[in-house]
């Protein structure tokens, strides 16, 4: 049970650890993403569009379906969709230097009410009295394990039996705190979110860092929502299933002291929390309720906690939230 | 190579809105030189700076770098140009290294750290800089932090280096061993623009001097050819007496008393260390120490706005004849009482002003719960706003300008005003004239001279240890928290009083090895 509780806690995870990943590189250039719910969704729904336009078009036959397309198609729409938001929110907050606060909050309403009409119309298209739309044959391809998974008992279970969106997920994270942590072009992003007058006058280009940091941010926050579309909930969208996990990603951003590398700790973490409530048992329906709360319950404590650190290296990025204009005087 | 032309400019023109910040302005600075930038504040040298390292373009002019015509667009255009430029703020991140700050920003080559670790070692021996690579900038001290800034532009390989009043924040010793790494700079082929008030390390340092007056170009002259009257005559335009009158302390009153004062902060350093003094009436009495020493907080403490762990401040109340102890007010009481801080931060509108608000706000912000109706009385600031911009001479477009929008030193007027003007019975002010230029120096520092004679115990924290020694009845000298030693100002010497602030760094840091 252990061992299909971990599994299970990987799962959950995979989104939070995307989501968080993708803001931790927003941040790092000095732009607070509240926007990241909305880009999540974003993500869900374009990979949703991508995978059912496919299916349609194979004749929802299984056999037609090529494993490469299924998967690449959802896939860049999903990222496509998610960068387009991205870009969206850049430009106001860049080049238009709107209030990020205010920009993201709007972004996440807008994202999620994009994902809610595009799911809708879909539902509608194929004419169903479900209230959900259901690609589980592209959710199939998206879930195909390794081989020999099965074979090695419960480490194969724990470490090499999800999908590969989780190992991609792993690996992005990693990758980025490479990147931030040993590389030039790191140094230069770490020093834009820090400050970006020194940045600007140490000739580092301030306004493409942030946008790029903020697209690519975006799209792997996007790439969040597919997963949790096609590996956790089996391919099927309905409204609003999703929830507040974009919130928590964001969070998490802070509980990882903004290392992608400690993200991965995190959102474990987080993603045991949720579903912990189903593996204790003799919990009555009221207990079981007060167990779901506790994802947010720590995030709180979180939040109490590392706002209460002193080490200036835990900080967040000082110019995090602060547009920057060069003749500001 | 003595008299070839490292830099020229021709012209140039610069407005911000209405504002005509440089106007005509023609520059020369040969190679193997040190020039001198002299001007008063918002006389637009800063800005004219910036548009030699690219981050305000020029509306109208020209400028030639080793006799070709340029464009400097932005900083990277400046660094191709070999220009690099140490500005009067420290552009530095504060939670990288020493050598992270460095390779900022630089592409050739791989990213390397260790490498470049080499490198600047080297250029640090080939200079004589003392400074360790790895240490993060935010444990620096401020001469630590401009001397990282030097090495970056060296690093890059600048032939032209731009420091933008670099002695505001030194200790007398740390400008002097400035100056020899300027001058070994120099015999290097370097040429120096330095921007600075203070006209005797004008007179000591640069070999020409050019003078900016209201974004003009007045004129440029040989250091060796003239002298401080004529250079305060091109720069304000008028003769002005640059001596301070000091009367004798007017009473033996003691108007407060601080008895061992002792303050920890968060991260749990001893900021404060049993610090006792008294300050009396119609005296001025200055600080002097290394920025960082505690300054800051011991005026806090006294304003009740720095929490104590231990020790005793009484107040002799001249209206009830009453000692008060500060400790048990809150910083609105103590206020009321007329004890008036009036800080002048590194960043300036730090604590004090806010920068949105236009002056007369700025005003009511002192006096906003005076008023005897439900709405704000405004006549009364706005007349006090008009008087400070009057009496100061302060630049601006209006009093509802708002304040962020003026320059440095005027903002500091603004504050300064303010204080004076609430007629205080201590008045604490802490570097009233940081960056301000001589002519408004000196009306502060007549203003203080004022109060003094009114009664008012002045309170004065200072760097210039030259003006300490002028102006103050007598000089305490702090040192990591703690008194090293209060001196008779019309007696000491400035080397008595830069040995004093030193030698308790020294002790410092046996301290804490």
């Amino acid at each position: 049970m252990i061992v299909q509780f971990i599994c299970r806690a990987i799962l959950l995870s995979i989104p939070l650890l995307y989501g968080s990943t993708g803001e931790i590189i927003t941040e790092k250039s000095g732009h607070l993403n509240l926007g990241i719910p909305g880009i999540m969704y974003v993500g869900a729904i374009s990979g949703v569009t991508g995978a059912f336009l496919y299916e349609q078009a194979c004749g929802n036959d299984i056999a037609k379906m090529n494993m490469i397309l299924a998967i690449l198609i959802p896939f860049l729409f999903a990222v496509t969709g998610s960068v387009l938001v991205g870009l969206l929110y850049s430009f106001l907050t860049v080049t238009l230097r709107a209030n990020q606060n205010v920009t993201g909050l709007a972004i996440t309403t807008l994202g999620v009410g994009l994902g809610n009409f595009l799911g809708g119309s879909l539902i509608k298209l194929i004419d169903t009295d479900m209230s959900s739309i259901s690609l589980g044959k592209t959710s199939k391809f998206f879930k195909m394990q390794l081989p020999f998974a099965d074979d090695l008992g419960w480490f194969g279970d724990i470490f090499l039996s999800h999908d590969f969106l989780t190992y991609l997920a792993i690996i992005i994270a990693v990758a980025a705190s490479i990147i931030l942590s040993r590389t030039r072009v790191g140094l230069n992003l770490r020093s834009v979110g820090e400050n970006p007058a020194t940045a600007d006058a140490a000739g580092i280009n301030v306004i493409k860092y942030r946008y790029l940091a903020t697209c690519i941010g975006a799209g792997v926050a996007g790439l969040g929502g597919l997963q949790y579309i096609m590996a956790y909930a089996d391919g099927s969208w309905s409204n609003d299933a999703f929830g507040d996990r974009g919130w928590m990603a964001i969070a998490l951003v802070i509980f990882a002291l903004w290392k992608p590398s400690m993200a991965i700790i995190g959102s474990f973490l987080f993603g045991a929390l949720c579903n912990a409530n189903n593996y204790i048992t003799g919990l009555g329906t009221e207990t079981q309720e007060l167990f779901k709360m506790l994802p947010y319950v720590v995030t709180i404590i979180v939040l109490i906690i590392t706002s209460m650190r002193k080490k200036r290296e835990h900080q967040p990025p000082e110019n995090l939230g602060l547009n920057y204009f060069r003749e500001e005087r | 190579m003595a008299s070839q032309p490292a830099i020229e400019l021709k012209n140039i023109t610069k407005r911000f809105g209405k504002v005509v910040a440089n106007k005509n302005v023609n520059l020369t600075v040969n190679r193997g030189e040190i020039l001198s930038i002299l001007g008063e504040n918002g006389s637009g040298k800063t800005t004219l700076m910036n548009m030699i390292s690219g981050i305000y373009f020029p509306d109208e002019g020209s400028i030639y770098v080793n006799g070709e015509e340029v464009v400097i667009a932005s900083p990277k255009d400046a660094f191709t140009y070999n220009i690099g430029m140490i500005h009067q703020h420290f552009k530095l991140v504060d939670v990288f290294s020493a050598a992270e700050n460095i390779v900022l920003g630089i592409k050739d080559g791989k990213y390397n750290l260790k490498k470049s670790t080499e490198r600047i070692k080297q250029i640090s021996e080939q200079y004589g800089f003392e400074i360790d690579p790895e240490k993060k900038i935010y444990t620096m001290s401020v001469s630590e932090k401009q001397t990282v800034e030097i090495i970056k532009v060296l690093y890059r390989g600048a032939d032209i280096l731009i420091l933008d009043e670099p002695t505001a924040v030194l200790t007398p010793q740390e400008t002097s061993k400035l100056f020899n790494i300027l001058r070994r700079m120099r015999d290097d082929g370097k040429s120096i623009i330095i921007i600075t008030h203070k006209l005797h390390e004008v007179l000591s340092l640069s070999d020409k001097v050019a003078v900016l007056r209201k974004g003009e170009y007045v004129g440029t002259v040989n250091t060796a050819e003239t002298n401080e009257a004529e250079l305060t005559e091109m720069m304000v335009g008028k003769k002005v007496d640059l001596n301070i009158f000091r009367s004798e302390p007017c009473s033996d009153e003691v108007r407060l008393s601080v008895k061992g004062i002792t303050c920890v902060d968060r991260q749990g350093t001893v900021v404060l260390d049993d610090i006792s003094f008294d300050v009396k009436a119609g005296e001025i009495l200055g600080i002097a120490g290394i920025a960082g020493s505690g300054q800051r907080e011991l005026l806090e403490a006294v304003a009740g706005l720095q929490k104590l762990n231990s020790g005793e401040i009484t107040y002799n109340n001249p209206n009830t004849g009453n000692a008060d102890n500060l400790r048990d007010k809150t910083p609105m009481q103590i206020r009321n009482l007329g004890v008036r801080l009036s800080f002048v931060p590194e960043d300036r509108l730090g604590m004090g002003l806010v920068g949105n608000m236009d002056i007369v706000d700025n005003m009511m912000l002192r006096s906003y719960s005076k008023g005897k109706t439900v709405f704000l009385e405004r006549t009364g600031p706005r007349y006090l706003a008009l008087k400070i911009i009057n009496d100061l001479e302060v630049v601006t477009p209006g009093a509802s300008t708002p304040v962020r929008r003026l320059s440095g030193g005027n903002v500091q007027k603004v504050l300064v005003g303010r204080e004076i003007a609430s007629s205080p019975t201590v008045l604490m002010v802490a570097y009233p004239v940081r960056g301000l230029d001589i002519n408004s120096s000196y009306l502060i520092y007549n203003l203080l001279n004022e109060q003094k004679e009114k009664g008012v115990a002045v309170i004065f924290v200072g760097e210039d240890l030259d003006v300490l020694i002028e102006l103050c009845d007598r000089i305490m000298v702090i040192g990591s928290g703690k008194i090293t030693g209060t001196v008779d100002a019309r007696t000491t010497t400035k080397e008595e009083i830069g040995l004093l602030m030193t030698k308790s760094d020294y002790k410092g840091e046996m301290n804490n090895g």
